[in-house]
């Protein structure tokens, strides 16, 4: 038994993920000030699935997100489905460690797999000749961390069971 | 130890290779996008199918807009008409000026045989919102090649350029701005016609002069627009005014730091500029060619004619 997740859970259903992830891209895609500063939507529901659904959201999954994303971005093709692949398996590998930890131990986790995933990024752009630009680049993945138990929360509350029901 | 899972845990190929799969994959995309242009139809789709999820972001906020302008007060708006009035007086004025002096311009070129300026045609364009990439500083339009936009045409708002189209999917279109470090417009002081070529500043939000020379006439203030001689940009746009000039006896050329006239990640409405008429039909490539080929065959004719001369 895992600690820290003291009630069973209904198992998940599909159109939950489906409605996560579009409201991710939808987060994604509003128009903010600055993006350096905003925490990618679309890494941290991915990650927050195949952690926790390892067998159903994978590599497939975040390669197909990842090549929307760019494609809604306007940037090159390849890019964004490259490092979410690279988060997926990083996710998938230590989604059994990461379930031991409470919920600050856990962000750590993800803070380290999201500053992967930024940093394939920030490779393949360099590579292709553009500028640095400026390490206010390491913010984004940092909030998206520090937002971890907000959306475990959150996702995990279609799979909860009402209160009456466990008690019986 | 070696474990191999029983059949009935089978869960398809290990994690690492595939991530194999998916890197490699993504790497061959990267490099044919980067490198070729072969996947455009593929981007098309895909941008076909984020659109909804892009139209329902940029929502909120135009509802936001809407209900702040439905509570504005009525003094705000009769402040505004009278403004408005104000300036659409002035306006006319200019614009008959303008007419007048086209007339007079136009009259001047046939007297000196020039060719006839065909007027720049203008499309209105809503902003959706600004690429969510912060390497690259792009703005998204909500025309697209339905409505008949072109990559290549310049885009404007009501102060000056902001940029140039740069590419085109059915419903809308990618902007590439000033600011862009790749983005380069050829402008022109208006104070004394020196010409010059503005390529973004990246992150600053700054244009820069390049490759002026250390005793260039450029001073603080001098405001720049296009010179139009790339056929591109429509000339006397205005583009930006210069806010800082370095000159540094180390090195050969002045650092000149201009500010952009337009409110590049400010306004909401632009303007698609399409001047395809005003281009020069682009040379033939074959014949360019030819005529290469029939050069070289002329010169070595008359190196020919030169040893039989000198025998």
């Amino acid at each position: 038994m895992i600690p820290g997740s003291s009630q069973i859970l209904l198992p998940v259903r599909m159109s939950t993920i489906i409605g996560s992830f579009a409201l991710a891209l939808f987060l994604d895609f509003l128009p903010w000030r600055d993006l350096r500063l905003v925490p990618d939507f679309v890494a941290l529901v991915l990650a927050f699935w195949c952690v926790r659904q390892p067998r159903l959201v994978g590599l497939g999954v975040g390669w197909t997100l990842g090549l929307l994303t760019d494609a809604g971005n306007g940037v090159l093709l390849g890019q964004h489905a490259l490092a979410y692949s690279l988060l997926a398996f990083l996710s998938v590998w230590m989604s059994r460690r990461i379930l031991w930890f409470g919920p600050m131990l856990q962000s750590l986790h993800i803070a380290l797999i999201l500053l992967a995933t930024q940093a394939a990024v920030l490779l393949v752009r360099l590579a292709a000749g553009d500028q640095f630009p400026g390490w206010p680049i390491v913010v984004g993945p940092l909030g998206g961390a520090l937002l971890w138990p907000v959306v475990t929360w959150l996702l995990l509350l279609p799979q909860r069971r009402p209160e009456r029901e466990q008690t019986i | 130890m070696d474990h191999t899972p029983p059949p009935f845990f089978k869960r398809g190929p290990a994690p690492l290779v595939r991530l194999f799969f998916f890197a490699s994959l993504s790497l061959a995309l990267l490099v044919i996008d980067a490198r070729f242009r072969y996947v455009d139809g593929l981007r098309t789709w895909l941008a076909l199918a984020a659109y909804p999820l892009q139209r329902a972001a940029t929502w909120p906020i135009d509802l936001a807009l809407s209900v702040g302008g439905y509570f504005s007060t009525q003094t705000n708006l009769i402040e505004e008409n009278e403004r408005l009035r104000a300036q659409a007086l002035a306006n006319v004025q200019d614009a008959q000026r303008y007419q007048a002096l086209q007339a007079e311009t136009a009259e001047l070129r046939r007297m000196i045989g020039a060719a006839e300026k065909l007027p720049v045609q203008a499309t209105l364009a809503e902003v959706l919102y600004l690429g969510r990439d912060p390497y690259a500083h792009k703005l998204f339009i909500d025309r697209g090649s339905v409505q008949d936009v072109r990559a290549g045409s310049p885009v404007s708002d009501d102060t000056g350029v902001i940029g140039q189209v740069t590419r085109v999917h059915p419903l809308l279109s990618e902007v590439t701005l000033l600011t862009n470090p790749d983005q380069a417009i050829p402008v022109q002081v208006v104070r004394n016609g020196l010409r010059a070529v503005a390529f973004g500043g990246g992150a600053s939000g700054m244009l820069e002069l390049r490759y002026m020379p250390a005793n260039a006439e450029v001073q603080n203030g001098d405001r720049l627009v296009t010179s139009g001689i790339d056929g591109t940009y429509p000339a006397g746009l205005p583009v930006a005014s210069v806010v800082r000039v370095e000159r540094d006896a180390e090195h050969s050329f002045a650092r000149v730091v201009c500010k952009p006239a337009a409110g590049i990640e400010r306004g909401r409405y632009v303007l698609i500029l399409t001047n395809e008429a005003a281009r020069p039909p682009r040379p033939d490539e074959t014949q360019a060619k030819e005529r290469r080929g029939e050069k070289t065959r002329r010169a070595k004719t008359k190196e020919k004619a030169a040893s039989d001369d000198s025998r």
